[in-house]
């Protein structure tokens, strides 16, 4: 099983880098969603800092539909799905291994993005730990959503509009639990982050189980 | 045993019955043309040999598996070329195979030597796949195919879109498969080559069987107009 979900995170890693699209579209779509967030609000320096966590997160989802819609893509491009349903992998394999991927690939813009907003925001790190577990936790928690809902859409037409009408909505609780994680991470709020991260940790495990579990299904379905 | 054993079997593609109650048994070592027009079935009926579609109604063993409820047993066992060749345009000719390879659990060796087999040139070992033309695409679907040395062959239109060599080829790697004890059912509208590979030829229509001919190759009139000189009707 380990061994067939490295060789998915392999191939669309591998993929990925080749293709560049998180490089040269992906990290510069995110960077000027931040930078206009920022003229947006900028005239009132109270109301970028207390928004920095839910704009942050914001954006991250935007990402996170971007990244799922092209891991979606590569198994819908010439029949690949039919070679992975040939070649005998475990679909709870696939779906792990396609959601690492994906998640890889929004850590990779989130590291940037949280040096876009110390930068461009002013903003402050006040407990660098829970900042990287929020990172961690809620990026895996939309990967495994995202992954899922993005086999869900393998199947129907114009999957491309239909992904984020379904994703947004479901991710609302990550974006809220983030936020909060993050104000108390940032120092904008006091509130307890750690008790939000349970809450995303929670929700994380609950999609990542339904993935592993609804994958196959969709899989052949689709 | 058969390789193939369908009884009425009926599979929709959503409320369309894409096979309308096929009865169909093929032996080991047997390479059946399946032959008919467009929209006949052939294609749904490939790829639900493969394991691919689940029966709606019927009966359908395919190696020994019963496809209502051991179709991943089935898919790890046949090799299947469709219409699209199923490679990943982002990594090169040998990454696909090798991708292919280690999820199928075969030696990575064997990568090199199926590419060869299928006259696909060293040169382009290391190309992206989506630089490919369309014929050296099929060749290296082929060649993923071949890698995998299945028990039971399913090929759509092989033929289609190989020049001259490359189509010598797939012949030789069917009457090579068929010698080696596997079994070969080959969708194709090219008959005047697929006549001399096939020892039986099912004509599909409607998602049925409507006819079922075996023929020693000679005896078969190329134009596609069914013969039974030299052959007995099933």
């Amino acid at each position: 099983m380990f061994a067939d979900i490295w060789l998915v995170i392999n191939k669309d890693i591998r993929i990925e880098w080749r293709s560049r699209v998180t490089l040269s579209q992906v990290v510069p779509f995110a960077l000027t969603v931040l930078v206009l967030f920022g003229f947006a609000l900028d005239a009132n320096r109270e109301v970028l800092a207390a928004a920095t966590s839910g704009l942050f997160w914001l954006t991250v989802l935007f990402v996170a539909v971007v990244a799922v819609q092209r891991s979606t893509a590569i198994e819908t491009a010439d029949g690949a799905r039919r070679a992975l349903l040939l070649a005998g992998i475990e679909p709870s394999s696939v779906f792990v291994g396609k959601a690492l991927a994906v998640a890889a690939q929004i850590l990779g813009v989130e590291v940037l993005m949280v040096g876009g907003v110390l930068v461009f925001y002013d903003a402050t790190v006040e407990s660098l730990p829970l900042l990287l577990a929020t990172c961690a936790v809620a990026t895996l928690a939309i990967a495994a959503s995202g992954t899922l809902l993005g086999a869900l859409a393998a199947g129907v037409r114009a999957r491309e509009t239909v992904l984020p009408i379904l994703l947004l909505p479901v991710l609302a609780p990550v974006l809220i639990a983030a936020s909060r994680a993050f104000d108390d991470a940032l120092g904008v709020v006091a509130v307890d982050g750690w008790a939000w991260l349970g809450l995303l940790a929670g929700f994380g495990a609950v999609n990542a189980l339904l993935g592993a579990l609804a994958y196959g299904p969709l899989l052949e379905e689709t | 045993m058969s390789i193939v054993a369908l009884r009425g079997a009926v599979v929709l593609l959503g409320r369309f019955p894409a096979l309308s109650g096929v009865d169909l048994e093929v032996d080991a070592a047997e390479v059946v043309l399946l032959q008919g027009p467009n929209g006949a079935g052939k294609s749904t009926l490939l790829r639900f040999c493969a394991g691919l579609l689940r029966p709606h109604s019927g009966s359908a063993v395919v190696l020994g598996h019963d496809l209502r409820e051991s179709r991943p047993a089935v898919r790890r066992s046949v090799g299947l070329l469709g219409h699209d060749t199923a490679l990943y345009d982002d990594l090169t000719i040998t990454e696909n195979l090798q991708f292919l390879a280690r999820a199928s659990r075969i030696e990575l060796e064997a990568v090199g030597s199926a590419l060869d087999r299928l006259g696909v040139s060293a040169r382009l070992h290391d190309v992206v796949a989506g630089r490919l033309s369309a014929g050296q695409r099929r060749r290296v679907a082929l060649a993923g195919v071949a890698l995998r040395r299945p028990e039971l062959w399913l090929l759509d239109e092989p033929h289609a879109g190989l020049d001259q060599w490359g189509r010598d080829l797939v012949d030789g790697l069917v009457a090579e498969a068929a010698a080696d004890g596997a079994t070969v059912l080959v969708a194709s509208h090219e008959l005047d080559r697929t006549l001399d590979l096939a020892t039986r030829r099912v004509t599909v229509a409607g998602g049925a069987i409507t006819a079922d001919v075996v023929a020693a190759a000679s005896a078969v009139d190329p134009s596609g107009v069914q013969s039974n000189r030299g052959a007995d009707v099933c």
